[in-house]
Formats: C-alpha cells, structure tokens, sequence
C-alpha cells in the first residue's frame, strides 16, 4: 500500500504542474503585468516607472513561459510561470500582490472556515443518513413515499433561497442570532449557528435521497434476506449489515471533500461575513489578485488530490477485500 | 428585422434534433420502448406537461426581432431595442412600467411621494400609472374588480381546456362511443395517464389564464425598483434558465462522448492523456475556474464594443460563453462514467466477434458502443438540466453569471437580497422568483427521475450526479 500511495503522490505532481500552467493561462490571457501593476498601484496616472519598479519588486518582470533571452534550462527558469510555481511546491506562497504575507492570512481564516465547514459537513452526514435508514426502515409507506417527495422538493429550492430565508426568519424577524459577522472565541457560536443549520438543511434533500437508494439497494441482497431468515430484528440487520454494507458507496462520495472543508464556502461566508478562506479567494476574484488566486487554486488542487487518496485508504478499512497496489 | 441570436439558433437546432430524433425513434420499437414507459409514470407526464409550458415560453422567447421605428428616404430604420415573439405577446405588460416599487394587485405607489395639488403641498401614496388605474376608487372597486376579471378568465381557460379534451377523446375513442372513451381516460384506464395530464394542465388554465388577463390591468407579482412588472420580468428569465440548462450540455456532449469513449475503447495512452486532462480539471475548484474564464470572456468583450450592434447581443454572446465554461468544467463527470462503460463493452462477446470479423474500430464505436452508452449520456443530461438551472443562481450572485443586463432567476434573486433589508419589506420579486424557479427546477426533476427509471438497466439511481458548482450554497 505504502508503494500504491507514493505512486499516487508522483502522479500528483503533472497534475498540479498543469493546474499551474492552465491557472496562469487563463489569467494573464486578460491581463498583462502592467494591467496588474496598474490596479494594484489604484493610482489614475502612474508613470511607467512605477508599474516597472512594481513589477520588478513583486517578479513580474520576466517574460510569461519561455525567455528567448536565455540559453539552456535558463529558457525555461527564469520566467514569471517558474519563479512563481516552484516555491508553491514547497508551500511557500510568498505575499498577495497587496503585500500581505498569504500564509499568514490562510492560517488565520481557516479557523473560521473549518468552524462552519466541519460541522455542516458531520451533522449533515449523520443527519443524511438517519433520514435514509428512516426511509428505507419504513420503506413503500407513506412515510417513505412523503419523505422522497419532501426530498426531491428540498433539493429543488436553490441554495440562495435557504440562506435568504434562513437569515430573514431567523436573524431579523425573530432576532435569535446576529444577522452576519464573526468573533473568534467561544462567542463565536452565536454567529455560527445559523450557518450551520442552513448548510445542513440545504444539503438534507439530495443527501437523504441518496443514502436512500444506496441503503434500498443493499436491502435488497441475498445476505439481508439470509439474516432475516436466521431471525435477527429488523433494527439490527439495519444497522448491523445494511449500514455497513451501504458505507463504501457513501465513503466516495463524503471522503474525497473532508481536505476540502478547508476551503470553506464561497456563497455561505460572503452572506454571513465570515472572515474564512471562502470570502477570502471571492474577494481575490473581484479585485483580480492573482497572487492569491493562484495559491487558493493550488491548495484546493492539492487538498482535493489527498481527498481522492484517503477515498482509497478508507476503501480498504470499510472493506477487507479491496487491496491496493 | 429578424435577428437570430446566437443561443437562438442552437435552441432551434437542439429542438429540430430532438423532433427529429422523435420522428426516428417512433417507428423503431427498440428505441420507443423506454419512451413508453416514460409516458406511463405519472409524475412523470404531470412534469412533463409543466415543462412544456415552461420549454413554450422559452421558444416563444427564442424568436428575436428589431422592430422596425421610422422609414428615413425609404431605408428601414430599426430600433437598437431586440425584442421576442413573447415580448409582442405580452407588450401591455412589458411597457406598463411604474416609477418605482409597487405591491402586487396595488393600485397605490409603494412609498410616499410628496405632490403639490392646489399649491399646497402634501405626503401621499400615489396612484399607479397603470395598475388599476381605471377604477375610479380602489379601495372599495379593487376586489370585486380583480374577482370578476380573473372569474371571467378561468371560464375561458376552462372553455380551452375542455375543448382540448374533447380533441382528446376523439382522438383516443379508437371504436369505442365517446362516452366509454371519455370514462375511461377520465378514470385512468389508458396506459398513459391522460387523467392526471388533463388535471394538470386544467390546473394550469386556472392559474395562467387569469393572471396574464389582470396582468394588463395590474401587476400581478408588483413592480421592482425601476417599475418594471416582476411578472414579466419571470416569465422571461424562464428562457434564461432554460438556455443554460440545455445548451449547457449540448456544448459539452460532443466532448465528453468523443473523449470518453476514445480513453475506453482504444486505451494506451490517450487514455493516460485522457485521465490525465479530466483529473486535472476537476482538482481545480469549480468556481475559481469558472470565475476566472468568465473574466476572461468579460474583457475581451469589452475591448471589442464594435463587435456587438446591440446589448442584446453582447448579452446572449456572454450567455453563450457562460454555457461553454460551465459545459467545460463540467464534462469530465460524463466523461468517466463513459470511458468505465466503454472499457466494459470492449471485453463484451459481441464486440469482439465484431473485431474478429475485420469490423473497423470506427464502425465499432458508432455501430456498437455508442448506442450501447446512450442511455447513460441521456441521464446524465436530464439529470444535469436541474443542477445547471440552479447553478446560475448561485453564479450570477458571485458576479460571474450572465450579464447584469440579462433577465433572468440569479439577477432577480440578487437585486431582491438587498430589497428584503427595507422597511417596509418588498417581499414580491424574491417570491416570483422562488415560485417561478421552483416550479421548473421541482418538474424537471421529476421529469429526469422518470427518464432514469425507465432508460436505467439497473433501475438504480445513478450515482453520481455531476454537479457543475460543487455544493457551495
């Protein structure tokens, strides 16, 4: 296993290698270094001077991909895409072009982000799956035939809708919570709460619809039947073989995002004004830092690559039989 | 002046594809069977009958024209404005524009305004420049107003509908007498289930027919900031959201086929190549790369204005982008599922036997694989059309979905967040918009469930759903 994992891991590196190249493609397709120089220095009129000493204090005074100025592995070296890339290898992300240490400010904003991230993503995943095991216990009822019906429901109201209606009910009509905002420290819970419960509802309808058919289907082999036939209760067979049997296909599917939760989300922490990593890359986008931007698509490359490698680790441990190799 | 936009013309071709493939399929039973047992799910046919209201709008939407304003020495002069077939229909409603906000069925503004009358100066409510604007007294004539003119409606929707049953019978009596037919199409004993289809749509008469009837007298869903009628503004995002959700994977299909199907079939190393590419698109998060080519597209369009005679274009060419990026980012899902369904049938008896008789690999893979993964291309497209609708919400909200210029949910829904922080609250645009979203996106998620029960071999879910914004709300 420890050879299948450190294949893995080299096969990473022309991944993340072009992630790099497709990032930097795309981004200075629109701009130039001077664009950059120009709405980092905000000033109307800035001299060539200073978009030259700009660039040359930030390393965007080479050329982008290949110097034709230098022989020999210079051609490839010493230009903006090698300078800036490698360092990312080593998780040395140096400063934004505002000049703000950027692992500084990924180390103070994860916090908030992994506070709203972590539970929405365990609470929902035990929420999901109690909703499905009620599901498929009651199954070809009412109950199941309503739940299914309030799933696909649930998973046809957009996401905007739970948070706005979420925060109007909650926040302004009843005044339970704050409205937006973040403390660190244990009164943090106050601002949290709300994104929680919104996250997790949000996510119920499609979570629970599927565990569903992954458990039905389960119920349906010939071990159940076995089981049920030896007369073990119908509440053991349920969660003694149904739910670990059922527990692979769920492992794919909630694995591979668990290094992902650092990244916390976008639309939830801009609505909410909580300081994470998900406001932090959207307020990049919008003032088109790319020195952040760069960083944030290269972490969330490398967390989702360990994400696919714990998928496999963990294929192994919920069933004996997979190997790796 | 005709004008074919550019999503215009590939909803035309995506719906002559689809009839087309109607007309081929219904005289071949191996390729209707599935379709059949589409048709006998009864949700199925009830969100099939809502759709095609909504896909009705959407095509009436589709039609785009200049009209014409003045003839200047016998040359035409048309107006920059680009209009619909929809837009003429509904013309009372998009021109009857108010000031600012106003309450649906309102006949008063939404705030006060101060007005001189008589040289002195007072803090009134106006009257609304169009809604109810012939009742001489609102308060006490609004009601019975409303009632009557929506009562007259609904007898005229249901004068359609019950002439469209009648059709119905007729066509289905096949020798029986018509009372036996009506029964038993009425009871539910025809294999489609023409009972809950007939109900659906009656529903829908009862609903539609009054409200675009009092929408030339008032406004049915209120006015939003600038005046313009929140009803219209829906019914027209419904094009919108419908362009998104189908162009979206008629750009990316050709793609994920080609591709997958090549790393499956003929391996080696274009299947490294392969796995290599759609790896790496899906480590990057979806929306940094969606926000970083929708930025991109955003400046070329600004650095060349004079390639767009009018807003409309520039507009429907950025709704056109926004469908290739999100169809970019979003292939690589179909694209494993294919090549893992291609690998399969490779080992396949048949396939081999068909290598062994000297088939080329080309008619192979059109003759022999292709047909064979249509079903999971056709799931996984019904599927997608709901994420897809949804995820132009949640984009437009980040700044990096269609044009601000653009009618559609994600813009109404963006304008309508800082409305609700008002005191009073303007509630109506954010509600249109939550009624009209959910009814699409709940019918066409029926819709695909029943396609998937009945074109899945396994009658499983399919399961993995290729989402194109992971999971952000």
């Amino acid at each position: 296993m420890i050879a299948y994992l450190i294949r893995r891991l080299l096969y990473a590196v022309p991944i993340l290698v072009g992630v790099n190249l497709l990032t930097f493609a795309l981004f200075f397709v629109v701009n130039t270094p001077d664009d950059m120089a120009r709405i980092q220095l905000g000033i109307k009129r800035v001299t060539p001077d200073a978009i030259h000493n700009w660039k040359v204090a930030h390393g965007y005074d080479k050329p982008l991909f290949f110097n034709p100025g230098e022989s020999g592995s210079n051609f490839f070296t010493d230009t903006i895409f090698f300078e800036k890339s490698v360092p990312m290898f080593r998780f040395e992300f140096g400063r934004s072009d505002d000049g703000r240490d950027i692992a500084q400010e990924i180390e103070s904003r994860a916090g908030p982000s992994l506070e709203i991230a972590l539970p929405v993503f365990l609470i929902g995943m035990m929420t999901n799956v109690s909703f499905a095991l009620m599901m498929a216990f009651f199954r070809a009822t009412l109950v199941d035939v309503w739940g299914v019906v309030m799933c696909v429901a649930a998973m046809s109201i957009s996401g905007l809708f739970y948070i706005i209606g979420g925060q109007f009910l909650v926040a302004k009509l009843w005044h339970w919570v704050p409205i937006s905002g973040f403390e660190a420290g244990a009164s943090s819970l106050k601002f949290v709460i709300l994104p929680v419960v919104i996250g997790v509802a949000s996510g119920l309808g499609s979570g629970a619809r599927w565990y569903r058919t992954i458990f039905l289907e389960e119920i349906g082999r010939d071990y159940v039947r076995t089981a049920k036939a030896k007369g073990i209760s119908e509440i053991r067979v349920l969660f003694h073989h149904v739910l670990r049997n059922g527990l692979i296909p769920i492992l794919t599917g909630a694995v591979v995002v668990i290094p992902s939760l650092f990244m916390g989300s976008l639309i939830m922490e801009s609505f909410f004004g909580i300081p994470g990593l998900g406001s932090y890359t959207l307020d990049a986008i919008n003032s088109q830092d790319f020195a952040i931007v760069r960083s944030m698509v290269f972490i969330g490359s490398v967390l989702y690559i360990i994400g696919l490698m714990l998928t496999d680790i963990s294929y192994t441990l919920a069933d004996p039989r997979i190997r790796l190799q | 002046m005709a004008v074919i936009l550019w999503t215009d013309g590939l909803v035309f071709l995506l719906s002559g594809l689809i009839l087309a493939f109607a007309v081929y399929a219904s005289r071949r039973p191996h390729l209707s069977l599935p379709w059949r047992r589409v048709g006998q799910s009864r949700s199925g046919m009830i969100s099939a009958v809502i759709l095609i209201c909504f896909v009705s709008i959407g095509l009436l939407d589709s039609f785009h024209f200049r009209p014409q304003i003045a003839i200047d020495k016998g040359k035409p002069i048309y107006s920059v404005e680009v209009l619909s077939a929809f837009d003429f229909l509904v013309e009372t409603m998009r021109n009857h524009t108010e000031r600012t906000y106003s309450s649906p069925f309102s006949a008063y503004a939404f705030s006060r305004e101060t007005v001189a009358r008589d040289g002195v100066q007072s803090r009134i409510y106006p009257r609304l420049r169009y809604g109810g604007a012939d009742l001489a007294d609102p308060g006490r004539e609004r009601i019975p107003d409303i009632l009557k003119r929506s009562l007259v409606a609904a007898l005229e929707g249901i004068g359609v509908w019950a002439l469209l049953a009648v059709i119905l019978v007729f066509r289905h009596s096949g020798g029986k007498s018509f009372p036996d037919a009506a029964s038993s199409i009425f009871r539910g004993e025809t294999e489609i289930p023409w009972n809950a289809m007939l109900g659906t749509l009656l529903a829908i008469f009862l609903i539609a027919f009054p409200a675009f009837a009092l929408s030339s007298h008032y406004h049915v869903f209120g006015t939003d900031k600038v005046g313009q009628d929140v009803f219209y503004l829906a019914l027209k995002s419904i094009r919108t959201g419908l362009v998104i959700g189908t162009l979206t994977t008629l750009v990316m299909l050709p793609f994920a086929i080609f591709l997958g199907i090549m790393a499956g079939y003929l391996g080696g190393w274009l299947d490294d190549v392969i796995q290599y590419l759609y790896t790496m698109l899906n480590s990057i998060p979806a929306v940094l790369l969606i926000a970083a080519s929708v930025l991109m597209m955003q400046v070329y369009i600004d650095a060349h204005p004079a390639l767009f005679e009018t807003m409309a274009e520039r507009a429907d060419l950025r709704l056109l982008f926004l469908c290739m990026i999100l169809g970019m980012t979003s292939w690589t899902g179909l694209c494993r599922l294919l090549r893992g369904e291609a690998l399969k049938l490779r080992e396949m008896e048949y396939i081999l036997a068909a290598q062994a008789f000297g088939v080329s690999r080309l008619r192979i893979v059109t003759r022999h694989i292709l047909p064979n993964v249509m079903h999971i291309v056709l799931i996984s497209v019904v599927m997608e059309f709901s994420s897809l609708v949804l995820a132009e919400a949640v984009l437009s909200y980040v700044g990096v979905g269609v044009d601000p210029s653009m009618i559609s949910f994600g813009t109404m829904i963006n304008s309508a967040r800082l409305e609700m922080a008002r005191e009073p609250m303007v509630w109506w645009p954010l509600a249109a918009a939550f009624v009209f979203m959910f009814a699409m996106v709940l019918s066409a998620n029926l819709f695909a469930d029943a396609v998937r029960d009945a074109f899945d071999p396994r009658t499983r879910v399919a399961s993995r759903r290729i989402l194109p914004v992971k999971d952000e709300a």
